[in-house]
């Protein structure tokens, strides 16, 4: 394998790409120069994905040009952009998890494939060597399923690199990671720009300005601006990204909680791999109030939120809803209780993905007198809805006869939360409602989620950002190992203390 | 550019993707011809246009839709509704029985009141038949694919038996010839022709009516809604209250009523006795048909006519060109793989972008405005 030279100078000029129905790239032109971290910042279809994927060779550009030391190249393959030393990590890892990391990396170093065998020696040598030399540590005989979601990072990262890489592409590498892995993840970076140009594709101000000090920010295909991090602040920078002035929303406290909405009482539920995911949980959450609990994702949040759906049996404990035992419910059962639930996996468990947005808004109603009689569908009654809600939560789609599953996580996020909002529950479970969902649209999430505590709605908020839980809870509850931590009030909570007790860390 | 320009390129790319599949199976299907030592042309040509040349090749033809539609019908709701039915094929010979039977022990009821009975009959052996990879695939996780294959052998086995066995016409024991087949039904349960001259029957209006009522309780019901929601996302219809096993096993049942209802139907329609290998396949043509026609109804019919026709054109090479019969099974194979990689190319956003970049630099689609300009 020819190793590439140094990037001194990458420029991409008047970078053109049109796709059917929309104009991706508008002219964006940028420069990344040896040693430096360009953080590449927009909303959802900004075109920033786009714009990497032309670099990386995926797509051709309609118009413009790539340069690399001030040489223009034609990428036609990803293996084209690679020969120069561009290589792009993208958001959802590329393993495959029965394999090990070494195979992993092997994989894509045609030079070791012999005849019939794989020189796997020296594809373990490098990944040690690489990790090594840029401090990210992997064990190279693991396999890929054993692995956290950091680590498998890591290992795209070490097999990017180990591919021979002078300019590394990182499409929204943090979106999957706790907070801890991610102030890691930023640390590492910071000291491989030593050696290398980093792409950073974001759409965290917080971290973009911890790692960067150069921006691009990207909106609806055009560059509206390049410059210097440290002379905006995350409100400047927002306002660039999202075109108009970003509020973000907060509790103000007002109001006074009602009587328990759910009650949940030494719950236990045992995980998938048969260990108690839950080992005696309790929580309340009152009427007119936010709960929001926090913690590092996989400590029984998931299995928490699938036993009050219903989804999960419950080995011990109670848990009741307005005096009402949830226990051993149907799904259906606690659904007409008044529970509403904005799952985790929207794309699978929040929406049917070929099914229309009008037929998904109907989703938990569809048997209601109020769009069907005798078991036929009142088309006209889910067309309204459809077109009233669509209003209501600007959820953008071309129609309403389009498959939700086409839409952006935002939208799709919206439907959902449109969906349930407009059942009115009287408790309300949003698992990770903004993970992965651009800033413009996680504003409107935290103001309907505010609107609805308003409206005496008892609200269970799962997140890993402590941001979100900080700004909307009235009380935060951390959950680790399966069980309660503590439970403060917002109002005196603050990050440091918050982040101890996710660790585990107590008194 | 527009959502309009988009659809159009959309519309001829699909086109496009269908008639380069459709002749890559020709292709296919023209080297395993000459490998046999026939004439590709003059046996597509057979095939296509031999049973178009008079009426009669017509009614052939539609003769063969019926069996087909019906069977393609409970495929499609049961692939809709996610669960994969290959057991049509016993489906059907468990539907014979359960028809034969009522006609054979109440032969002297009367009309009204026994072909409506014997043809449920049918539609019920059927839906029970599977009916049982319903639920072991929704009580026990069982796959439905290796059950309902598994219970083909097990319908084929039991149908030959009680054909040699308890069901065979006294006649043929007398006579000494032991031909495996049933004494033939009261003409109560005959179905009428539908002209003189050609062995067409109402079957085949019947087979349009369920077609339409199919189309009905799929998209216009909350059953059908049901089923397709646990059919095209299970987790999200859990998480919406839907209760997916048993709209499983009702999509099962719904599968096997209508292979049942087929076999029923081409007894009373074209038979008049159950005999030993009736269904010549429609259970396997069936799920071709089925995915052939989108799966949708509105495609299941026009799909069904087009296997019937080339059913017809090739017992009509057989007689005129020497080409077996067989062969359109390995057309119907070549058939089978050609659709489902243009399913594959249609859905890949990469392949469709390639496209619109070569069409583009070929010119042979346009920007909105150089539209707006040029033409």
């Amino acid at each position: 394998m020819r190793t590439p030279g140094p990037i001194e100078e990458l420029r991409l000029e008047g970078i053109t790409k049109r796709f059917p129905g929309v104009l991706a790239c508008d002219g964006v032109s940028l420069t990344v120069r040896r040693g430096e971290a360009l953080a590449l910042v927009g909303e959802n279809g900004a075109g920033k994905s786009t714009l990497m994927n032309i670099l990386a060779g995926l797509y051709q550009p309609d118009q413009g040009r790539i340069l690399v030391n001030g040489e223009a190249v034609h990428f036609r393959t990803p293996a084209d952009a690679f020969e120069r030393g561009i290589g792009m990590v993208h958001q959802n890892f590329m393993l495959v998890p029965s394999m090990t990391v070494a195979e992993n990396v092997a994989l894509g170093m045609r030079h070791l494939h012999r005849k019939v065998s794989l020189d796997l020696d020296e594809a373990r040598r490098r990944v040690v060597e690489i990790s090594k030399h840029h401090e990210l540590p992997v064990n190279p005989d693991a396999f890929i399923w054993q692995l956290s979601v950091g680590e498998q990072q890591r290992v795209e990262l070490v097999k990017t690199l180990c591919l021979g890489a002078k300019l590394l592409i990182l499409d929204e590498p943090t979106s999957a990671l706790t907070p801890q892995e991610t102030d890691d993840l930023l640390d590492r970076l910071q000291r491989m720009t030593a050696e290398l140009s980093i792409i950073f594709i974001s759409h965290k101000l917080a971290e973009v300005k911890s790692l960067s000090k150069k921006v691009t920010i990207l909106r609806q295909g055009r560059s509206v601006f390049s410059g210097s991090t440290a002379d905006h602040t995350t409100a400047q920078l927002a306002a660039l990204m999202t075109g108009h002035e970003v509020s973000i929303p907060k509790n103000s406290g007002g109001g006074t909680p009602g009587a328990p909405a759910l009650v949940v009482k030494a719950l236990k539920v045992r995980g998938d791999r048969g260990h108690w995911a839950l080992d005696g949980l309790s929580l309340e959450i009152r009427a007119g109030e936010i709960v929001g609990l926090a913690g590092v994702s996989g400590n029984g949040q998931r299995e928490l939120a699938a036993a009050l759906a219903g989804l999960r049996p419950v080995v011990s404990g109670e848990m009741t809803l307005e005096g009402r035992s949830l226990v051993g419910a149907s799904p259906r059962q606690i659904i007409d209780r008044g529970m509403g639930y904005v799952p985790e996996d929207r794309h699978h468990e929040g929406i049917v993905p070929p099914f229309t947005v009008k037929e998904n808004l109907v989703l938990k109603d569809v048997a209601t007198r109020r769009f069907s009689r005798l078991g036929v569908l009142r088309l006209g009654a889910i067309d309204a809805h459809a077109a009233t809600l669509k209003d209501r939560f600007d959820i953008r789609c071309a129609s309403t006869a389009a498959a939700a599953g086409g839409l952006s996580g935002g939208n799709i996020q919206k439907v959902i939360l449109a969906r349930e909002i407009d059942r009115a529950p009287k408790v309300l479970i949003a698992v990770y409602p903004t993970r992965g969902v651009d800033m413009g649209a996680t504003e409107f999430i935290h103001k309907q989620l505010l609107a609805l505590r308003e409206t005496g709605a008892g609200i269970l908020l799962v997140s890993e950002e402590l941001e979100e839980i900080m700004n909307l809870a009235d009380r935060i509850a951390v959950i680790f190992k399966g069980k309660i931590l503590a439970t403060v009030p917002a109002a005196g909570a603050t990050r440091e203390a918050l982040g101890l007790l996710m660790a585990g860390v107590t008194a | 550019m527009s959502g309009a320009a988009n659809r159009r390129f959309g519309i001829a790319y699909t086109a496009g993707v269908v008639v380069l599949a459709s002749l890559a199976a020709a292709a296919a299907g023209a080297l395993v011809l000459l490998a046999i030592g026939a004439s590709p042309w003059a046996t597509y040509v057979t095939i296509l246009t031999g049973p178009l040349q008079d009426g009669f090749g017509v009614s052939e033809i539609l003769l063969r839709t019926v069996p087909l539609t019906l069977v393609a019908l409970g495929i499609a709701v049961s692939f809709r509704s996610g669960i994969l039915n290959i057991g049509a094929e016993g489906q059907i010979q468990i539907g014979i029985l359960g028809f034969t039977a009522v006609a054979l022990f109440l032969p002297h009821l009367p009309r009204e009141l026994l072909l409506p009975l014997a043809l449920v009959a049918g539609a019920l052996g059927g839906a029970v038949w599977a009916g049982i990879a319903g639920v072991l695939r929704s009580k026990m996780g069982v796959n439905e694919i290796l059950s309902t294959v598994m219970l083909n052998y097990i319908a084929a086995q039991i149908y030959t038996f009680l054909l040699r066995g308890p069901l065979i016409d006294p006649d043929e024991m007398i006579s000494g010839s032991g031909t495996p087949q049933s004494m033939r039904l009261t003409k109560s349960v005959w179905l009428d022709r539908l002209f003189t001259g050609n062995r067409l029957h109402t079957g085949l209006v019947l087979a349009l009516v369920l077609a339409f009522l199919t189309w009905l309780v799929l998209w216009r019901t909350t059953f059908g809604y049901r089923l397709r929601a646990a059919g095209a996302e299970a987790k999200a219809a859990r998480y919406a209250g839907i209760h997916v096993e048993r709209s499983l096993v009702a999509a099962m049942v719904i599968a096997g009523g209508f292979a049942g209802l087929a076999g029923a139907v081409e007894v009373a329609g074209v038979h008049h006795r159950a005999i030993e290998a009736i269904s010549g396949g429609y259970g396997f043509a069936g799920i071709v048909v089925a995915l052939f026609g989108g799966l949708h109804p509105a495609g299941i019919v026009p799909a069904a006519v087009f296997f019937g026709l080339l059913l017809v054109g090739a017992d009509m090479t057989q007689r005129s060109a020497g080409v077996p019969a067989n062969m359109v099974l390995v057309l119907q194979g070549v058939i089978i793989l050609a659709i489902v990689s243009a399913r594959m190319v249609i859905a890949n956003p990469y392949a469709k972008q390639r496209a619109l970049d070569a069409a583009r630099r070929w010119g042979f689609f346009r920007d909105e405005k150089a539209t707006e300009g040029g033409t």
